[in-house]
């Protein structure tokens, strides 16, 4: 009697949440198509109602000769609002935008948000890593704005501006008090850039006055980096402009293992995109021994901004228990496994857990 | 008097080339440890001295914060190894005083070719507050900023068998301190760089590599971003690199740096970047090796040299308490002392502090430990001793 009791139960979650969600799913380089599979594979156990759009972005020549996302990707996305996305290569120093940043930049994901957390069974020299980086994401050091003024002589220009720096600190305490996190640490070097820096500090202590129930703090960048590579557990939420944001967000995820089990979003006022952000590893492309963590994680913080938190839960405890207990998993995580045999794994415990 | 003894052998020495070397540390590998925290270091043939009557004077700015005490503490050292140099104090804090301080300090500072030097406390708030360290570093063209991390026996740190200095361009980048408000509410700010000042700091870095035997230089930057700024630091750095075929040569994106850093620090020999990633990368690596308080940082133009910690922390909150680890401020105060040419009381002065840490285990708090800063100097001065005695 229990049992159909739990199968009634069951029904009526999913006559709840039929509404099936369409999300765009950018597959990536390199390593991407089989991570994205693997996490369409696991969603489809843990059945969550979430449908696919795959789309390519590599770029394509508008009219006016530059190269462009192509326009059927912008369409869904924004359509869809939401995307995930796997790893892009970029080329360096050939004068064509950062397409990571192209995308970023098309739908305004002012946010960029990465949680590092210490995970179980995946042992690093520092074992109680429990930070938030958000990153301001649209200006800052990456504006795209140099210039060769004479010979010999290259001027790139920081960006800051009083809306997006209001945008970020803003976001950032809205998610502090939403996640339950106590305190945001608004770090930067105001000391040597006043003006820039100095703005962007004005805003974040206007925007902390507005939320007196989470504890702020001010700290120079260097700092920062000092102190978190000694204790990274007197941090908690951190907020910053883009190139800090870029640096430490690495560093945290360095102090947990690095990017292949770090997840990332970026948040926009009414689309957002979820990615890995380790590289395309050309090197094991193809070889079934690529890891999907970082790709899954970001999967599930999707899912919590979409509000599904039953399924965001049950797939990220498969996950940790896969990571913890399982040895299934793929080589960089200290196990023989493969991408199958880890995803198998994660589906495997899915099921159980049901 | 012992007092006078040092420097009669010192002088002695120089005659007869032959003394009892300084007792060796207690085992193989505390020596090759020892060797290490000495920190190698020679003067270029431009730079300038004021040495009248086989003396030396130096310019010594206390700042903010622990600054004051730690100079107290050094003064106090040198006195007791008759060391022969001389202070020229010069204020220069966060105080607000006139625009003068700073041309009195940039002005001894050129008569005397070096200085020592305690953080000065950046007030951002007030608009009209430039910052005054950058303002030396500019001014005086202290192009190179040098940090010799490495781990150190005894201090409690997750990373062992660290090695790696840190070469950081000093004086453009992100710090060229040009910003403007375009209209209300948008600022930029100037990032500049300049073949010229690159051309200097990579070249400088190569002839370090060679002078002290290391392998290899990692040039650190973000040029798949910065493709102008950055790229240009990044192509000079790599053609430049032919010209020194015996040293290796690789590049790493900042992000990354970072990231291997707090994964794998030993694979870094000499890391070589722009003035902010410097920033971090020099604070990250000081972190790793066990904090602020242990690495001293070497700031070198052709002809003027400062010296002083190297996170160029004021450390305020510690001001007054006795508890600061005076451990950077020191091996700056060696580092110039070396670079005077005064090898033999450097290496005496490191030596017993090295001895302090690594055998007496004399930690301050920010290393774990429950000792004071006067116990730490007490202790120097009794190695010291005992060193000297054995000199005679």
């Amino acid at each position: 009697m229990l049992t159909r009791h739990a199968t009634r139960l069951t029904n009526g979650i999913r006559q709840a949440s039929s509404d099936v969600r369409r999300v765009t799913l950018i597959p990536g380089d390199g390593i991407g198509p089989e991570i994205s599979s693997a996490v369409v594979k696991i969603f489809e156990a843990a059945k969550a109602p979430i449908d696919w759009d795959p789309v390519d972005v590599t770029p394509v020549k508008g009219k006016d000769g530059k190269m462009r996302i192509p326009p059927r990707c912008i369409e869904l996305m924004h359509q869809n609002k939401v995307g995930l996305k796997g790893p892009l290569a970029t080329p360096i120093g050939k004068g064509h935008r950062s397409l990571n940043l192209a995308v970023r930049l098309e739908f305004d994901l002012y946010a960029n948000v990465r949680p590092c957390r210490s995970l179980a069974g995946h042992k690093t020299l520092y074992d109680n890593v429990d930070v938030v980086t958000i990153r301001e994401n649209t200006e800052g050091e990456y504006s795209g704005i140099e210039h060769e003024v004479s010979k010999g002589v290259m001027q790139s220009i920081k960006l800051i501006t009083e809306k997006a720096s209001r945008n970020i600190a803003n976001y950032a305490f809205e998610y502090a008090r939403s996640q339950g996190r106590k305190m945001v640490t608004a770090v930067h070097k105001a000391n040597i850039m006043r003006m820039s820096d100095g703005l962007f500090l004005r805003m974040c202590r206007e925007e902390a006055a507005k939320y007196p129930d989470i504890k702020f703090k001010e700290a120079y960048l260097d700092t920062v980096c000092l102190n978190m590579v000694q204790d990274p557990s007197q941090y908690d939420v951190l907020v910053m402009p883009n190139l800090y944001g870029d640096i430490l967000s690495d560093l945290c995820a360095g102090l947990v293992g690095g990017l292949g089990v770090t997840p990332s979003g970026n948040i926009g006022k009414d689309a957002a995109v979820f990615e890995s952000v380790h590289g395309t590893a050309p090197d094991i492309a193809g070889q079934d021994k690529a890891n999907p963590t970082a790709l899954l994680l970001s999967s599930v913080m999707m899912l919590r901004y979409m509000k599904l938190n039953d399924h965001a839960r049950k797939i990220e405890n498969a996950c940790f228990e896969a990571i913890s207990e399982g040895n299934c998993k793929t080589g960089d995580l200290g196990g023989t496994g493969t991408c199958t045999s880890f995803t198998n794994d994660i589906i495997a415990r899915i099921n159980n857990s049901d | 008097s012992i007092m006078g003894a040092l420097t009669k052998l010192a002088h002695s020495a120089a005659r007869t080339a032959t003394r009892p070397a300084i007792r060796p540390a207690s085992s193989a590998a505390l020596q090759n440890d020892m060797q290490r925290f000495r920190s190698p270091l020679m003067s270029t043939d431009k730079a300038l001295y004021a040495r009248y009557g086989g003396r030396s004077t130096v310019t010594v700015l206390a700042g903010d914060g622990i600054g004051p005490e730690m100079l107290k503490h050094v003064t106090k050292i040198f006195q007791f190894a008759n060391v022969p140099v001389d202070f020229e104090e010069v204020p220069l804090s966060s105080q607000p005083t006139a625009e003068e301080d700073l041309d009195q300090a940039l002005t001894s500072i050129r008569r005397n070719g070096v200085a020592l030097k305690g953080n000065i406390e950046t007030k951002f708030d007030d608009p009209t507050f430039v910052s005054r360290n950058m303002a030396l570093r500019r001014e005086l063209d202290l192009y190179a900023n040098v940090l010799h991390c490495h781990s150190i026996p005894t201090i409690p740190s997750r990373h062992k068998d660290i090695d790696m200095v840190v070469i950081r361009e000093n004086t453009e980048g992100e710090y060229s301190g040009l910003e403007h408000q375009t209209v209300d509410g948008v600022v930029e700010s100037l990032k500049v760089t300049t073949a010229e000042n690159i051309d200097r700091i990579v070249r400088f870095a190569f002839d370090y590599a060679i002078k002290y035997g290391r392998k290899k230089v990692t040039a650190v930057h973000k040029a798949n971003i910065q493709k102008l700024g950055d790229g240009l630091f990044l192509q000079m750095a790599g053609d430049l690199a032919k010209l020194y075929p015996n040293i290796e040569f690789d590049s790493m994106i900042v992000d990354n740096a970072s990231m291997q850093l707090v994964k794998r620090p030993q694979q870094f020999d000499i890391m070589l970047m722009p003035n902010l990633y410097g920033n971090i990368i020099s604070n990250i690596a000081c972190g790793l090796v066990g904090g602020p308080g242990l690495v001293s940082g070497m700031n070198f133009g052709d002809t003027y040299a400062v010296f002083e910690t190297g996170t160029r922390n004021t450390g305020s909150s510690l001001a007054g308490k006795d508890k600061a680890n005076p451990t950077s401020f020191i091996r700056a105060s060696v580092d110039m002392l070396r670079y005077l040419g005064y090898a033999l009381h450097a290496d005496i002065i490191s030596d017993s502090l090295f001895r302090v840490l690594t055998e007496d285990r004399l930690h301050t708090p920010d290393i774990g430990g429950t000792n004071t800063t006067s116990q730490m100097i007490d202790a120097i001065f009794r190695h010291m001793e005992q060193e000297i005695k054995r000199q005679m």
